[in-house]
Order: structure tokens, then C-alpha cells, then sequence
């Protein structure tokens, strides 16, 4: 058989075994696999290093340019980026790294784990009306999660879930695989919520939401901005509207309004009041001003009242919890606003808004389960693992990266995409996403809980192993001490 | 080209053996110990190329006898089973451990030694020493023998293992008289622990999963769905009866094959205890 006849498959020159190594398998060995075409090394590849100071790139890491001191073992952590699964679960995890902490004897397992119940919570820092909440969420045109609750100044996404992945139609779940692989590895996606807007995510980039990129946060509702600014604004205008979808404010009704004697002004405010000066649904959700569907704020205002206090010349600032929107009016004659340009004195208040408002971001939460078979790679008695977890002996890590763990049964974990290095995320084509997962815990522990005891390898013997395939070796630095 | 490797376990008393797919990690006590490990050392330094010399012939399921002696030891091993389809592969890992103990007891002042190969364990006692070894049972278990008892290899396939399984096993453990007996008997005893043409079970050719493999294109399994108690029952039974099939042909002295929390045994089996789950 000639080499090209042999297809993709490829010799494996590690060791006197020759294994010919099918693509993206590995070899007798279970530490050397066919990436591409390529021989790699699938022990740990991504070392990080703790010495160096959070927020940092991730830098290629090749045995010639290997400095003993820079990366002790001590120092470093090993990230299951990259190290290869243990799918099907039942064999030791690919490393299982004993590393001294503090005196401790601890052990590192190292694996990536395959994950069928994933997903991700994307948070959109946008006041602007993304859809109603359970409005499905397209990509592609498949449905891949829905709108979940708001919160303060964020609209919130949940997408994939294993419904989406394994319970619809394939392409459904091919599709929320990619989407969702995409937005794990920080790359961009457009998304499309039935009723409501396009926008395009990525992780720790501002969302574009159709078509416009999102600057700022607002700084809060828009009964918060009265009471935060109605001093600033007191002497310098008569009136001050913060248009908001959620509360718009009025600063002579509003409680921080009256407690600086702010006169009344007879303005009369369409939508539902809550308390004085605090209204809902003054409009409709949308892209427009405050995350309303207004393009014109005076949309908002009922015929003003003479025997209130209105008067022709009383000013009027109307403005939007991001700042990013406002006007100045004067009442004419017979009591009807007129556009006029915005003041100097007045300019200030509204930079302050857009200065106290936080840059729009896109954050995405990575959310699985690992409570699965992949636990007996750990150890032979997995709900022990499970329990340690629990009991806060076990410590869990996705690439380095620390993971909230959901009390409660099972291993149900949320890990920051932001902080995992990059290129961490993988997929089969169950389809199901493939992530970095390291579990951390004193070796007393870890053959307390039944572990792999004789799989356990020193940091110092898979620093100086793992440099064969330099290349694909990544010192990372870390994000938090490993203890 | 990776040559052969020893290290220190970082708990500085085991020594670690590894060269391309072997890690075996190897202790002895006794005035001897030092020399004894040395021999260990110098053994294992040719062990891989010397498999590698006859590859060919050991992914077979037959054909002429292989000369090096470590080959020679894994198609004895296998000789009793050649009604099934076998090749010497099956008792690779055991056959390995065998040669490195047997290598470290050919000088004196050992009083006991053992040589772990990735779960298989070939092991070595004199009068009132004895080997304790843990099991994969849920709950998990040791198993402890003594001097008197004539066991002298355990060995652990299924599922569990790096090797691919015909059958659905997670774990099936066999004790024999060395490892490459029980390596070979473990291998066919997960073999018949199976459903066959259950739904649940999906199997892939070996060949496209390792291009390489003895099994060809004969299916393994690569995932087991949910099994119902019963099922679970009856693979168990299925496998149960195979090892006792081989047991009265005294190629085994005892087995415990594990499925899904469930556990079997089968013959001799010395002092097995079981932690129990809850006070772990």
C-alpha cells in the first residue's frame, strides 16, 4: 500500500511501535494523535505559567527556547487544552499530574471532557429591546436558545442546551454546535430573536445590534439617573424626562426631585405610572431611545397643564440612560415644546451619564455538566468525585480558568469563556462540545476518592516530555493560583 | 525517536518505566532491592524494540513461533484459547510485566517484588509477605493474596482499559499463575461479557479507530447505552459463563467482572474486601 493509498492516516515516529494513526485518533500509546495531518503531542499543551500577571497573551512555547527558570514546576499549572479525551470515558484521563502545593502533595487531573449538556449564557450589556423574553434565538436560521430575563442593563441569551443539540433535527444541532463553539472560542456570531433584533456576539467585544455597535451600558433606569444627577441639573433647565424602556424618570415628580424643593412644571407623562415621577411602558421596547421604539421623545408627552406650573419658555432636557441620546425644549406660546439647541451649562450632565456609563460588552458563560461518565476517568468511584467537589476538597478548572460549581447534585459548572485560553473549545459530532477540565485536589485526597493513583506524573516530567512537539505546547499565564 | 525512560513516582519508592505505550512502575523489597530494580532498569531498556521486531507475527492470530522470549510468553499465554479468535496482543502487557519481574529476580536477596504494567501485575512473594491490589469493583475493592496461594499475575480488561473491547465489561479482573495469563483470559472474559445486537451498544470497526489493530475489522465498542438490571444480569452471566469454562480448564483461578456497578465472581477469589461506599 503506497502512502497516498493509506489515505489520511499517518506514521507516528514517537516511539518504536510506528503506529499508523487514523486522523483525529491517537495512538497505542494514548499520547500521540493525528491533528490534521499532523503528529501531536496530546499530553497537556497549555502550561500556565502563575508568576505572570493576569490578562496577558497566550505565547508559543518551543523546547529550544526552553528557560529551566522561567517556568518551574512550582509555578505552573497543567490545562487540559488540548490533552486529548478519555472518550469513551472509562480509561484514566489522558494526565493525571502530581504536583507539590505549599508542601501538599496535590494532583492535577487533566482532561478534556466531552460534553453533551452544554451551553452558553450570553449577558449583552444593551438596554436596547432585543426580543421578548422566550423569543426564540436563530443562527443560521436554526433555532439554537432563547431569550431569557433581563437584567440590569444587560439582556440576557440562553443558547444550545442538549435539546438543541441532540433533540431536534440534525441540522438543528449541528448548527447550535458550531454557533456555540464559536462563541466559546471568542470568535463572532450572528444572531437573529424572532420578533426582535439581529445581533452579533462575541465574547468580550460590544454587541452590534442590527447593524449598530453598542457603545455603552446605561448607567441605570432611568428613575436611578434622576436620583443620581437631579442636583446637577437643579437651577440650570425646568424639566428633566430620562427616557428609559423600563422606568422613565421625571425629576419634579420624582422623590429626589421633591426633596431639593423642585418645582412642579405640568408636564403629564403617556405610560403607566409606578410611583411619582417613575413610569412604565412609555413606549414600546426597541432599538431607539432608552430601549424604547421612540425616535422622537416627545412622543412620550401628553398636552402640558397650565394650572401645574406650566409656563411658555420652560426648558425642557430630555436624555437617555446611556447619554447617548438627548434634546432641549422650550415651550412656546400655547405650551407645545420646541426643539432649541442643548445649552453649554447643560452639556456636562449629560457627558456625566455617558461618562458613568460602563463600555457595552458581550460576556459568554460557558455552562456543562460534567457529572457523566467522564468522572470514572478520574477516579473509579465517580460520585466520590462528585461529592468532594461538592464538599470543596476537589477544586475545578476549565484551561486554567476557575469554574463556579452549582451546589446541588451533580458537577454542573460555569466558567467565563474570556479567561480560558484561546482555542480551548473542540466539538464531536454527536455533536457535542469538547472542553478543557482539570480537577485539582490533595493526593490524599485523590487516593482517598479511589483515584488513578498510578497514572499520577510529575509537572517536571510532562514539562520536559511535553516538549518534544514543541510547537504545540502554550504557556498561558495563569488567571488564579491552582491550590 | 523516544528511548526508555525511568523516573522516580514523586513519592520517591516506586520506580516508573515508560517507553512508547509501556508505563509499568516496579518495586521490590528485600537487602537485594537496589540491584534488583537495576535488572528491572537494563531489562526494560530493549523490551518495546524487541515487541517491535515481531509485530507482525504478534497481531496474528497465528503463525511461527516467535523467537525473543517476551513474544514467546505472550503465545503461551494464549494457547488455551485458540478455539476463539486470539493473538498474542491480548497478552502483551502481562507477558511485559512477567519478563521485567522475571528479570529482577534472577539475583538474590529479594524477598518481594512487583511489576505493574498499566494494570497487569506480575508479582513475586516469599514466605510471609503478601501483595494487596485494588480493584475496579463499585464499590471499589482490594484484593489481597498470600504467599501460600499460587496466584502470581492479576490483570484488568474491559472497558476500562486502554486496549479495545469486543465486549461491554467495564472491568473484568483475573487472577492467574502470572500475568500474561491472566492478561490474555482478562481480555477474552470482557469479550463475552456482551449483548449482542443490542440497540444501545454502537461498535466500529478496529482497524478505523487504530489502523494498526490485531482485531482488524472486527467491531468494538465505543459506547454503551443505557442497559436495563436485567440486561445488565445478562451479560454478566454470559461472561460468567466463559470464565468458568476457562477456569475448569485451569487457565484462571478466579475472576470479578464488573458492569455498571454490578459485580460477578467467579472462582478462587482470596480475601476480597469491599469499603463500603458511604463511610469512604
Amino acid at each position: 500500500m503506497s502512502d497516498s493509498t493509506k489515505g489520511d492516516k499517518i506514521r507516528c515516529d514517537a516511539c518504536p511501535v510506528m503506529c499508523f494513526i487514523a486522523p483525529g485518533k491517537v495512538g497505542a500509546c494514548d499520547r500521540y494523535a493525528n491533528k490534521d495531518g499532523h503528529i501531536i503531542r496530546c499530553d497537556p499543551l497549555t502550561i500556565l505559567d502563575r508568576r505572570l500577571e493576569a490578562g496577558g497573551e497566550v505565547r508559543p512555547f518551543l523546547t529550544s527556547d526552553w528557560d529551566g527558570d522561567l517556568v518551574k514546576s512550582d509555578d505552573v499549572f497543567v490545562s487540559g487544552v488540548g490533552s486529548g479525551t478519555t472518550y469513551p470515558d472509562y480509561k484514566p484521563a489522558p494526565f493525571i499530574v502530581s504536583r507539590e502545593v505549599e508542601g501538599a502533595d496535590f494532583v492535577t487531573v487533566v482532561t478534556e471532557a466531552i460534553f453533551s449538556y452544554c451551553g452558553v449564557k450570553v449577558k449583552i450589556d444593551t438596554d436596547r429591546h432585543l426580543g421578548r423574553e422566550a423569543a426564540t434565538v436563530r443562527a443560521a436560521g436554526e433555532a439554537i436558545g432563547h431569550v431569557t430575563t433581563s437584567e440590569y442593563g444587560s439582556q440576557m441569551l440562553s443558547l444550545g442546551g442538549v435539546d438543541h443539540l441532540t433533540g431536534g433535527s440534525k441540522s438543528e444541532g449541528r448548527v447550535t454546535c458550531d454557533a456555540l463553539l464559536r462563541l466559546c472560542n471568542q470568535e463572532p456570531v450572528d444572531l437573529e430573536i424572532e420578533g426582535g433584533a439581529e445581533v452579533t456576539v462575541q465574547a468580550g467585544h460590544a454587541p452590534i445590534v442590527n447593524g449598530h455597535k453598542e457603545d455603552r451600558m446605561r448607567v441605570g433606569c432611568g428613575s436611578a439617573t434622576i436620583g443620581m444627577f437631579a442636583s446637577q441639573w437643579q437651577g440650570l433647565v425646568d424639566e428633566v424626562v430620562v427616557v428609559d424602556d423600563h422606568i422613565t424618570g421625571v425629576v419634579s415628580e420624582h422623590q429626589a426631585g421633591k426633596v431639593i424643593d423642585w418645582p412642579s412644571t405640568g408636564i403629564r407623562i403617556k405610560g403607566h405610572r409606578s410611583t411619582p415621577g417613575r413610569y412604565f411602558k412609555v413606549a414600546q421596547p426597541g432599538q431607539g431611545w432608552g430601549g424604547t421604539d421612540l425616535t422622537d421623545p416627545l412622543d412620550i408627552l401628553n398636552p402640558w397643564l397650565e394650572k401645574k406650573g406650566a409656563r411658555p419658555g420652560l426648558t425642557l432636557l430630555m436624555v437617555s440612560t446611556t447619554g447617548e441620546h438627548y434634546g432641549y425644549y422650550v415651550l412656546d406660546e400655547d405650551l407645545i415644546p420646541r426643539s432649541a439647541p442643548l445649552p453649554e451649562a447643560l452639556k456636562p450632565s449629560v457627558e456625566l451619564i455617558a461618562e458613568n456609563c460602563e463600555p457595552a460588552l458581550c460576556t459568554v458563560l460557558f455552562q456543562a455538566g460534567a457529572g457523566g461518565s467522564l468522572r470514572s476517568g478520574v477516579t473509579q468511584n465517580p460520585v466520590k468525585l462528585t461529592r468532594s467537589v461538592q464538599a470543596l476538597k476537589t477544586r475545578v478548572t476549565c484551561g486554567g480558568a476557575p469554574a463556579y460549581v452549582w451546589p446541588g447534585g451533580g458537577i454542573t459548572l460555569m466558567v467565563d469563556v474570556k479567561q480560558m485560553p484561546d482555542g480551548s473549545f473542540g466539538y464531536v459530532p454527536t455533536p457535542a462540545l469538547v472542553a478543557p477540565l482539570e480537577f485539582t485536589l490533595s493526593r490524599e485526597d485523590y487516593r482517598a476518592l479511589g483515584g488513578h493513583d498510578a497514572a499520577v506524573r510529575s509537572v517536571s516530567d510532562i514539562l520536559e516530555r511535553g516538549g518534544e512537539y514543541g510547537d504545540s505546547v502554550r504557556v498561558v499565564r495563569p488567571l488564579k493560583a491552582p491550590s | 525517536m523516544q528511548r526508555a525512560q525511568v523516573n522516580w513516582l514523586p513519592d520517591g519508592k516506586r520506580m516508573h518505566l515508560h517507553h512508547g505505550p509501556i508505563d509499568m512502575i516496579v518495586d521490590a523489597s528485600g537487602p537485594g532491592r537496589d540491584a534488583a530494580l537495576l535488572r528491572a532498569v537494563r531489562r526494560f531498556d530493549t523490551l518495546l524494540e524487541e515487541l517491535v521486531a515481531e509485530l507482525p507475527r504478534l497481531r496474528s492470530p497465528s503463525g511461527p513461533p516467535p523467537v525473543a522470549g517476551t513474544a514467546r510468553r505472550m503465545t503461551r499465554a494464549i494457547e488455551g484459547f485458540a478455539l476463539d479468535f486470539i493473538t498474542p496482543m491480548a497478552a502483551v502487557a502481562g507477558a511485559g510485566a512477567d519478563t521485567v519481574l522475571h528479570a529482577m529476580l534472577s539475583g538474590p536477596g529479594v524477598t518481594k517484588a512487583y511489576v505493574n504494567n498499566g494494570g497487569d501485575v506480575a508479582f513475586y512473594l516469599t514466605s510471609g509477605h503478601m501483595m494487596r491490589a485494588a480493584i475496579a469493583t463499585r464499590p471499589e475493592g482490594q484484593i489481597t493474596i498470600e504467599y501460600r496461594e499460587p496466584v502470581r499475575g492479576i490483570a484488568t480488561s474491559g472497558r476500562s482499559g486502554r486496549s479495545h473491547s469486543l465486549g461491554i465489561a467495564d472491568a473484568v479482573t483475573v487472577l492467574a499463575r502470572n500475568a500474561a495469563a491472566a492478561d490474555a483470559a482478562a481480555t477474552m472474559i470482557a469479550n463475552a461479557v456482551d449483548l449482542p445486537g443490542h440497540p444501545g451498544i454502537i461498535r466500529e470497526p478496529a482497524n478505523d479507530i487504530a489502523p494498526d489493530s490485531d482485531l482488524g475489522a472486527r467491531l468494538v465498542t465505543t459506547h454503551v447505552g443505557h442497559l436495563t438490571d436485567t440486561e445488565v444480569d445478562a451479560a454478566l452471566d454470559a461472561g460468567s459463563r466463559y470464565a468458568n469454562k476457562i477456569k475448569s480448564r485451569s487457565l484462571i483461578y478466579g475472576a470479578l467482572l464488573c458492569l455498571r456497578g454490578c459485580t460477578q465472581a467467579v472462582g478462587h477469589l482470596p480475601h476480597i474486601q469491599m469499603k463500603d461506599p458511604l463511610n469512604a
